[in-house]
């Protein structure tokens, strides 16, 4: 976040700005917006795919190449359970869908092959036989509601938090933000989810137990129908908290040394000059400003809570991706962990791409950094 | 020291102000929160290192299993009769041999690609740039866990270096940050005008001045590999001995969570857990503002 800090005027919306502003330079810029737009999403679709390279490759490098590596422990533990050497490299080959006798080299082009082809293998322990992009479509789908739901909390809060923390800096309310933030910020998350459940579930009682575990009550149907959507609405709240909690800290001390900078700007010492309210040079001027960089941030922390996801998953037996890691670590299943961390990958490369391309949006002038 | 160093002005070549000297030399400019975070630090590392040298592994008890606080065990005993509070001086120095080990690796790598990419420039810089944002935005942890899952690390110190390996990409980031900017400073144009060797430049000129940020960054790497431990530790991938965050997650495991009873062999762990993570977050925010005050809250 060394970004030089937002110097201007927000070109995005000017008719609803409440005071007409300087803001002519970047204005004359924008018919020639739509190319550089695309070239800025051409190249994070090329990011995307450098980045699975990378990761297929060091899954398939750690899985299989080096030595005493789990498919051949798995391939020798077959031939001490009474099959031939033959057939355990076939029933390898079944599942892997790789010819595990070959040379590594074509191992490797197998395997890449296969991915492109978005065939992940099939699980070996957890399900035997079921295909590992079978079981990861269903669990991504809640992991990415819940992770959604907390992550978009989270900076709507840090940064209200933030910008509090910024206008009264060095008051009781900032030293409280920003010692709190700071301390919420290096606790893990599963303390804090273990703690809440503890406490709101069995000593206080506030909430039957069964609400903090599963994604939805057992005697609803899943489908579209209003019950089903309130029960996931009643069971991601737990889940939710612990993100929230686990991030807003680090938003909130983001958003405040974000928003520090902006109120010594001299737009703002002119907004105030000129006796526009207080509230406006909040809302219009250093909000608007200070927002900007953090959403380079965003993709950081999707990754941060995609992570922080296994645990609390696992604590409030969410069915998410999560869950399934730990299940598949437990068992060592790892044609389902390598689909796991790929599939967990792709998820926050995508929404990586989305943040780059959203921020080249919001602010044109990384835009035009990045192009130049 | 070269020829050409003789004829710079004193002020020139003397490391910036608030060095560590100055630091060192006067606690109480730490403040309260300084005070606080390094007085528990000493506090959890003298008591750890009682528990590790001076005592033995409490005996387990079946007739004293998952208690409350009584006078015979102030902080309850755990589901074979042991006592928590004997635990917990036990468990420390593991936890904090680890995340010592580890944070200074992580900033060392950190430092090391940071600072070559900031001081290199052009293709190495972006190459560098593009390598630590690419390993930054990957969910590094299912990775760790998944690599830690495979193979056997049985030793505190594979553990560490697993744990640094995955941990850098952030404080690389800061510590980039941190050395463009120094390298755009005065004295440190003056020198690159003088034609003094780069490597002269860097160790002489930056490192000093990037030393107490190098600190920071051991200690915010510090609390990093705490966080990695806990949660490898909760997958049962820590095969250390009796260490917080292994009691931590075999009390999880034996469904402390649930009766209130065995809740003090859970929480017991996790408070000092939580209470080590707040004296190193106080002690490293307290020397940001001490070393540099512009660099106060600044992420």
């Amino acid at each position: 976040m060394e970004r030089s800090r937002p110097t201007g005027d927000d070109p995005r919306s000017p008719s609803t700005d409440p005071e007409p502003r300087a803001a002519a330079p970047h204005r004359a810029a924008r018919p020639k917006v739509a190319r550089p737009l695309l070239k800025l999403t051409a190249r994070s679709l090329v990011r995307v795919l450098v980045m699975l390279f990378l990761v297929a490759t060091v899954t398939f490098v750690a899985i299989r190449a080096m030595p005493g590596n789990p498919v051949d422990v798995w391939v020798q533990d077959l031939q001490d359970s009474g099959l031939t050497a033959e057939q355990a490299q076939a029933q390898a080959h079944r599942v892997l869908k790789i010819d595990v006798d070959a040379s590594l080299w074509s191992q490797y082009v197998d395997y890449m092959n296969n991915l492109a082809h978005g065939d992940l293998g099939d699980s070996i322990i957890l399900s035997p036989g079921t295909p590992v992009t079978e079981m990861l479509s269903g669990r991504l789908a809640w992991t990415l509601f819940s992770v959604g739901i907390g992550l978009i909390l989270a900076f709507v809060i840090g940064l209200y938090l933030g910008g509090v923390a910024a206008y009264r800096r060095g008051g009781w309310i900032d030293r409280i933000i920003t010692n709190g933030s700071a301390v919420m910020d290096a606790i893990p998350p599963v303390l804090t989810g273990i703690a809440l459940a503890f406490y709101v579930g069995v000593v206080w009682a506030l909430v039957p137990i069964q609400s903090l575990r599963g994604a939805y009550s057992p005697d609803v149907q899943p489908g579209f129908n209003l019950d089903f959507m309130l029960s996931a609405l009643a069971h991601v709240i737990a889940p939710a908290t612990v993100y929230v909690l686990a991030t807003v800290g680090s938003w909130a001390l983001a958003m405040r040394s974000s928003a520090l900078s902006v109120l010594n700007d001299d737009y703002v010492a002119q907004a105030r000059a000129r006796g526009l309210s207080e509230r406006t040079i909040r809302v219009a001027f250093v909000q608007r400003n200070a927002r900007l960089p953090l959403v380079t941030g965003f993709a950081i922390t999707m990754g941060f809570v995609f992570s922080g996801s296994i645990l609390v998953e696992t604590i409030f037996v969410y069915p998410g991706v999560g869950q399934l890691l730990s299940d598949a670590l437990a068992r060592r299943d790892y044609t389902v962990m390598q689909g796991i961390v790929l599939a967990t990958t792709v998820t926050v490369l995508i929404g990586t791409a989305i943040a780059d391309t959203l921020n080249g949006w919001l602010d044109p002038r990384t835009r035009t950094e990045q192009d130049a | 020291m070269s020829a050409t160093e003789q004829l710079l002005p004193v002020d020139v070549v003397a490391a910036p102000p608030g060095g560590f000297a100055k630091a060192v030399g006067n606690v109480r400019e730490l403040g309260l929160g300084g005070m606080i975070g390094l007085g528990g630090l000493l506090l959890l590392v003298v008591t750890s290192a009682i528990g590790r040298f001076l005592t033995d592994t409490p005996p387990t008890d079946v007739e004293a299993i998952l208690q409350s606080p009584s006078l015979h065990h102030p902080l309850g005993t755990d589901f074979t009769g042991r006592d928590n509070l004997l635990l917990v001086v036990r468990g420390g120095w593991d936890m904090l041999e680890l995340a010592a080990v580890a944070g200074v690796l992580m900033s060392v790598i950190a430092v090391a690609i940071g600072m070559l990419g900031a001081f290199s420039g052009g293709l190495v810089d972006r190459v560098t740039v593009r390598m630590t944002d690419l390993w930054l935005t990957i969910p590094r942890l299912v990775l760790l866990l998944v690599i830690a899952s495979l193979f056997p690390f049985d030793s505190t110190f594979a553990l560490a270096v697993l744990i640094a390996v995955f941990g850098w990409p952030y404080l690389a980031r800061q510590v980039h940050a941190q050395a463009l900017s120094l390298r755009r400073r005065e004295h440190v144009e003056a020198a690159r005008l003088l034609q003094l060797r780069t490597s002269h430049i860097l160790l002489r000129y930056l490192l000093p001045a990037m030393a107490p940020f190098v600190v920071i960054s051991t200690i915010t790497g510090m609390t990093a590999a705490i966080y990695q431990q806990v949660v490898l530790a909760f997958f049962g991938l820590v095969p250390l001995e009796d260490n917080w965050s292994v009691l931590f997650s075999v009390a999880y495991g034996q469904n402390a969570i649930y009766l209130p009873a065995a809740a003090w062999s859970l929480f017991t762990p996790v408070a000092a857990i939580c209470f080590l993570q707040f004296c190193l977050v106080l002690t490293s925010r307290s020397l940001e503002g001490l070393f540099d005050p512009r660099l106060r809250s600044a992420r």
